[in-house]
């Protein structure tokens, strides 16, 4: 590791699991974060947490109170867990406007109510002005647990890849919030809960291997995620059947970024048994997901990596990122 | 078919070869070796050195290409987001009028642009110190890094164990020095070359027009990207070239200087200059240890010949900056290749 | 070094213009372009339009290029 935390260690790539895995998970004795998932799931609970940072604090589609619910719901869903309760814990910049305050924190609270759950312990602490960008938010969550035996290990060649909808929206939309020279864009977040969905997977039983929402590090590292430490799993998609905006597109070309690892905040992946892979896009579909696509499969071909096949029928492997991805004008 | 080795210099390209899977689609006998293209790869230690020393300056603000910000100096692991981290203000741009746009909200600061670049991004470059001067924004400087290709290309032809076949031709470059820039290829030494647009399509058809010529034995310059390069290029891009910037000998990470490869803002836009408005020095750098960037880089040797390649070197942790170039010949293979 | 997008010029106001694509629109500096027009379609690359582009060559359709098919073919 290096001397100093530089921004990589955030991005969610290596750079991240580097921070977790040698410097904080060695010196905790807990079985429950060494399996390094976004959320435990202890007994029948489903337990997850997480924090928002998100510059700027509103964007096109949400902000970062909405935020806030969705990712901790989020992670609690695709664990398996039935999101009921949530904290909520503020820390804001002095000079943060109130009104700005009262935005963000209804849009918590009807998030909240969007998803069904509760929130039912808080904090507030408010920092001198220069110490924290606005206002920082904690979300812990527990659930009930539906769909136990989730996880990567349950995947087995043939297995079908699926996403719930077009995806790097999200990235993209507060990349382009923050950049001065770009002045307007359709492209919303895709920032939503996803409770509703993966209760609708529910029924699929042992059929159903793993869920993720593709958050930092976008599809392609999440995916990488999954088979990563496979000596005999890798993952093959198919480049024309991802979704992907035209509008978000066209901002990563300008920006020089790839969709594939631009964050999404309401996307879901699924890894399916292939007999009902068909099922699952069309459910997925019921549930409002028009874009929901089978983007490629599990194989063992190549294990331990990502293979995309391209439009032209080359292929390339897409790897973990190793920090943030940086924008290009090459 | 015969083997046949073909170049291109440009990092784009690179990428978008990668991207595509191209390699995988062309017969074995066809080799695409990546030259001297990436601007980032072939800026010198000794110049990314100064850079971020003066980034440690309290009162200098430091605007760079996203693709900069992680190629290191001479020091391994040193580069400006690591100077980010110890306080250095380094701020990501995707124009330099950017960057004159910070110059005003900051008056009390230094800006200062990394202008890195061939000749696409040379007007542009060019074009922002007009705009600088003309809006009276005193305290936005360039540090010129610009390069030109056709000395780059003449330096690896003049090598004794030169063996390229033939040319793709960056499509950008093409745009700005036309069809025209390109012809000393087949007129002078002799080899086919074909200016290539970005999508995989474009390069897999300049590729296809390239094994066309060298069957027939032929050596002539073709444009395959006729929707974006005219003949003699852009001439109001060239003419801003021309009124900003003048050639000077410039060094190659694993060429060496070479004459009149580099641009330099002219005299009378010496208030613009970082280098001398900084006085800054650029000190001989000691290559990084078993590095072979610069062999790469002439595609002397592939990146997996280089010894440290995924073993040393890698994109987590790279040595220098082929791997660490967004467009580097060595982080597309590790990124993309099997 | 080559990264550029085709845009769509939407405004000019002297040299600098707005141009867009998808619904993501950007600021342009149209010091390249001769004569430029609003509805043309311009190469930007680092925010500089470097060259004008036909609307219909700036999206290639490649699936009907026949010299493609021919080099797929050929290969």
């Amino acid at each position: 590791m290096d001397e100093l935390i530089t921004l990589d260690y955030g991005s969610g790539g290596k750079k991240t699991a580097e921070l977790i895995e040698k410097l904080i998970v060695p010196k905790m004795d807990s079985e429950a974060l060494s399996q390094l998932g976004d959320a435990a799931v202890i007994g029948d609970l489903v337990f997850s947490t997480d924090s928002f940072v998100v510059s700027p604090r509103f964007f096109p589609g949400g902000n970062i109170g909405k935020l806030a619910v969705c990712g901790t719901v989020n992670d609690i869903s695709v664990a398996g867990g039935r999101p009921e309760y949530l904290s909520l814990s503020y820390i804001i910049e002095e000079g943060l406007p109130v009104e700005e305050l009262e935005t963000i924190t209804a849009s918590v609270a009807d998030t909240a109510k969007e998803c069904g759950v509760k929130i039912v312990t808080g904090d507030t602490k408010v920092v001198e002005r220069g110490r924290g960008d606005g206002i920082y938010i904690n979300t812990a969550g527990i659930g009930k647990l539906v769909i136990p035996g989730l996880g990567s290990q349950r995947m087995q060649e043939g297995d079908v890849v699926i996403v719930s909808g077009s995806v790097g929206d999200h990235g993209t939309a507060v990349m382009l919030a923050r950049e001065p020279g770009l002045l307007g864009s359709e492209i919303e977040s895709d920032c939503a809960p996803l409770n509703g969905l993966t209760a609708a997977l529910a029924p699929f039983g042992r059929s159903l291997r793993v869920m993720r929402d593709p958050t930092r590090g976008g599809l392609a590292t999440t995916l990488n995620e999954f088979i990563e430490n496979s000596e005999v799993l890798g993952i093959e998609l198919d480049e024309r059947s991802i979704p992907v905006r035209p509008s978000v597109q066209s901002a990563c070309g300008i920006l020089g970024l790839d969709p594939l690892y631009c964050a999404c905040e309401g996307r879901l992946i699924a890894v399916v048994a292939p007999h009902i892979a068909q099922i699952v896009v069309d459910t997925l579909k019921n549930c409002g997901c028009g874009d929901a696509a089978a983007i490629g499969r599990v194989t063992s071909d190549h294990p331990g990596r990502l293979v995309i096949k391209t439009r032209l029928g080359g292929s390339r492997i897409a790897a973990k990122l190793t920090g943030a991805q940086l924008p290009r004008i090459c | 078919m015969r083997a046949c080795k073909i170049m291109e210099v440009c990092g784009t390209h690179t990428m978008s070869i990668a991207k595509a899977g191209l390699k995988k689609l062309l017969p074995p006998e066809v080799e695409l070796i990546s030259g001297p293209g990436c601007p980032v790869c072939v800026t010198p230690a000794s110049v990314i050195d100064a850079y971020l020393e003066l980034a440690m300056r309290p009162d200098v603000i430091i605007t760079s290409y996203g693709d900069m910000l992680k190629v290191p100096g001479s020091v391994r692991g040193d580069n400006l987001a690591a100077r980010r981290a110890r306080g250095a203000d380094v701020r990501i741009v995707f124009s330099p009028m950017d960057a004159i746009d910070i110059a005003e909200a900051e008056p009390l600061k230094e800006i200062v642009f990394l202008g890195a670049g061939f000749e696409t991004t040379a007007p542009g470059t060019a074009a922002s110190v007009v705009a600088a001067a003309g809006r009276g924004v005193k305290n936005f400087s360039v540090l010129c890094m610009l390069r030109t290709i056709e000395p780059a290309i003449r330096a690896l032809y003049a090598e004794p164990d030169f063996s390229i076949d033939a040319f793709l031709c960056p499509g950008h470059v093409a745009t700005i020095i036309g069809e025209t820039g390109f012809e000393f290829i087949p007129r002078e030494l002799g080899l086919p070359a074909v200016i290539s647009g970005f999508d995989g399509e474009d390069i897999l058809i300049s590729v296809s027009r390239i094994l066309k010529q060298l069957e027939k034995g032929e050596a002539k310059l073709e444009n395959e990207y006729t929707r974006a390069v005219a003949r003699d290029g852009n001439g109001l891009a060239k003419a801003m070239i021309e009124k900003c910037l003048e050639p000077c000998g410039a060094e190659w990470r694993g060429l060496g200087t070479i004459p009149a490869s580099g641009l330099r803002l002219r005299e009378e836009y010496a208030a613009f200059d970082a280098e001398k408005k900084f006085g800054l020095v650029y000190n001989e750098a000691a290559g990084l240890a078993g590095c072979r960037c610069g062999d790469v880089i002439c595609g002397r040797i592939a990146p997996r010949d280089c010894p440290l390649f995924g073993s040393v070197c890698t994109a987590e942790d790279p040595v220098g900056p082929c791997m660490v170039s967004s467009e580097g010949a060595c982080a597309a293979e590790y990124k993309y290749g099997e | 070094m080559c990264l550029a997008v085709p845009l769509k010029i939407t405004e000019i106001n002297g040299l600098d213009a707005v141009a867009e694509y998808s619904g993501v629109s950007r600021r342009v500096r149209l010091d390249f372009i001769k004569d430029p027009k609003v509805g043309e379609y311009v190469m930007v690359h680092a925010g500089f339009a470097i060259e004008r582009v036909s609307e219909d060559q700036a999206f290639m359709d490649w699936e009907a290029a026949a010299e493609l098919e021919e080099a797929l073919e050929s290969l």
